[in-house]
């Protein structure tokens, strides 16, 4: 078999929509166009029905009790948007302060920034070199005006699992919600919003094998009953929670995505874990200096993010990005010119964070593009580092940590 | 983002990647930038101390390509020309001869540093007349 390029090995990004996924929505454009809520006609029955079956769906993948718990978004930075804002405008007279970690996403951390312009109190939770937050970290930050913890079930670089039950059950205890933003981790990993104490979870399509443009916020609505306030006013959609009507085919696509996701998971996770592992082995095997970052256990069995210490990750990226789609950590790479906050968090000198790619894993990867990759990736290192001061310096014996730089 | 022709040319195939040894007569080393930063450029320079020409000029660079790409070009600039005009080279030339976008432009500032930095390193050394011992400009 001959290997197609460019491969996709950037799936923390996002995911092809599965062509069962898209079989299931194609109807839905055309001769099934109701609007969800039209109540008095079949075209309208025929679309609720369709919404209905998608939020089981979902709702199932999550573990969630009752499908109407579920509340479609646009995805999973309006969730985010929704939930942390949702929840601090409706708790607002029981307290203003809400703790999340260092590394949670940038939907996250930009809502907690325009929260905190609005006078909500937020802790930003450090995490250890491996990406976990500590949960006695967390009870430590919280204060008696605290009504929200937000922890992301794994994060979207490192791929590093937070000890989210442990979480759930110190939220419970001390009486306050618990989001977590599963976008990264629903459908590859057990999510389970009872077993796990979640009260909010947020969670999008296109990252499970789904289309983009739809996501979901799961909303508890007993033990306790969580009221959030709406972000978008209309028509009173979703529980009054989401104005908007619903886009019944991507809905669609997302509740058949969620139900290919938990049907296939554990199999679907061990193949590519062991991909995953092919792929690591293949690349600290041959390359010094090179190192895993985040947990090397307690991650996503599709993510592997490495430092290459030495060269600059966008440097590398140039080198492989005509047959194969990675991201890196790098400033380069970013529109902020700041390397990855994710990376630094881990307390790893920030050269490292330049120098972080990261790949990401799929339902249609193969033995053979991982071979590639990882053959490829070796070359583009060795290669960079034939021109790279600093590996020339480092190899003469040179402490580069003591050397003044003349930075610019 | 999409990278001009010119930069991809010169990260695929750099131009005088290399080093020479400091202590070489007429040898000046600029060495700019911070790891921390993600850039930092190291380019030299080898000048006939007769005549004040560059005869030959290295770099190595540890950055995006598009300073890999910067420094490249500014080796290729710096060899033939005279340790003065070396000097006029501004990183407004690599910005427009490699359609630096505007993210991009601290590239071709830390390659202008890293040429001044190696002509100064290379006045320093061979053009004073107490010259160190062993260090023979001749």
């Amino acid at each position: 078999m001959t290997l197609k390029l460019p491969i996709f090995m950037d799936s923390q990004s996002t995911t092809p929509v599965d062509p069962r996924v898209l079989e299931a929505m194609l109807p839905y454009f055309t001769e099934k166009f109701g609007h969800p809520a039209s109540r008095n006609h079949p075209f309208g029955w025929e679309a609720e029905a369709a919404v209905d079956k998608a939020r089981e769906q979902v709702a199932k993948l999550i573990g969630a009790r009752d499908p109407k718990e579920v509340v479609f978004t646009s995805g999973g930075t309006e969730s985010i948007n929704l939930a942390l804002k949702g929840a601090a405008e409706m708790y607002r007279e029981k307290g203003n302060h809400i703790v999340t970690t260092a590394i949670d996403q940038r939907a996250t951390m930009d809502v907690c920034k325009r929260l905190e312009r609005q006078g909500i109190e937020i802790n930003y939770v450090p995490v250890g070199r491996d990406g976990l937050v500590s949960v006695e970290e967390i009870a430590k930050a919280m204060t008696p005006k605290t009504i929200l913890i937000s922890v992301m079930f794994a994060n979207n670089e490192i791929g590093t699992i937070q000890p989210v039950a442990e979480i759930g059950k110190l939220a419970k205890e001390k009486g306050v919600l618990f989001h977590t933003d599963a976008i990264q981790a629903a459908g590859k990993i057990p999510v389970d919003v009872e077993a796990m104490g979640i009260d909010l979870l947020s969670a999008t399509a296109h990252l499970m094998y789904g289309p983009k443009g739809v996501g979901a916020l799961y909303v508890r609505r007993k033990n306790p009953r969580v009221r959030i306030s709406p972000m978008i006013d209309g028509g009173g959609h979703e529980r009054g929670m989401r104005s908007g009507t619903v886009p019944v085919p991507l809905a669609v696509g997302f509740g058949k995505a969620a139900e290919i996701c938990r049907e296939g998971m554990a199999e679907e996770g061990k193949r590519l874990a062991a991909l995953r592992d092919r792929l690591q082995n293949l690349i600290l095997s041959k390359v010094d200096e090179a190192y895993l970052n985040g947990h090397p256990e307690k991650r996503l069995p599709h993510n592997l993010n490495i430092s290459f210490a030495y060269v600059e990750g966008e440097s590398v990226l140039m080198g492989l990005n005509k047959e194969v789609a990675l991201s890196s950590g790098s400033a380069c790479t970013s529109a902020t010119l700041e390397p990855s906050y994710v990376i630094s968090a881990l307390g790893v000198d920030s050269e490292l964070a330049h120098s972080s790619i990261r790949f990401g894993l799929h339902r249609f990867s193969t033995e053979e593009e991982i071979d590639f990759v990882g053959r490829r990736t070796v070359e583009v290192v060795h290669r960079l580092r034939e021109m790279s001061p600093l590996y020339e310096m480092a190899k003469e014996g040179v402490d580069l940590k003591s050397l003044h730089w003349k930075a610019e | 983002m999409a990278y001009s022709d010119k930069v991809i040319d010169h990260y695929s195939n750099p131009r005088n990647v290399g080093s020479f040894s400091k202590d070489t007569p007429g040898v000046g080393t600029g060495l700019v930038g911070a790891p921390e930063c993600g850039d930092v450029m190291k380019l030299q320079i080898k000048v006939n101390v007769e005549t004040g020409v560059i005869e030959d000029a290295k770099f190595k660079t540890f950055g995006c390509g598009s300073a890999i790409a910067s420094s490249s070009l500014a080796t290729e600039w710096l060899k033939g020309r005279t340790v003065d005009d070396a000097a006029k080279i501004k990183n407004t030339d690599i910005v427009n001869e490699l359609k630096l976008p505007p993210v991009k432009i601290h590239c071709s500032v830390l390659a202008e540093d890293a040429i001044k930095a190696a002509l100064e390193d290379y006045k320093e050394k061979w053009t004073k007349s107490e010259a160190p011992a062993g260090q023979s400009a001749s």
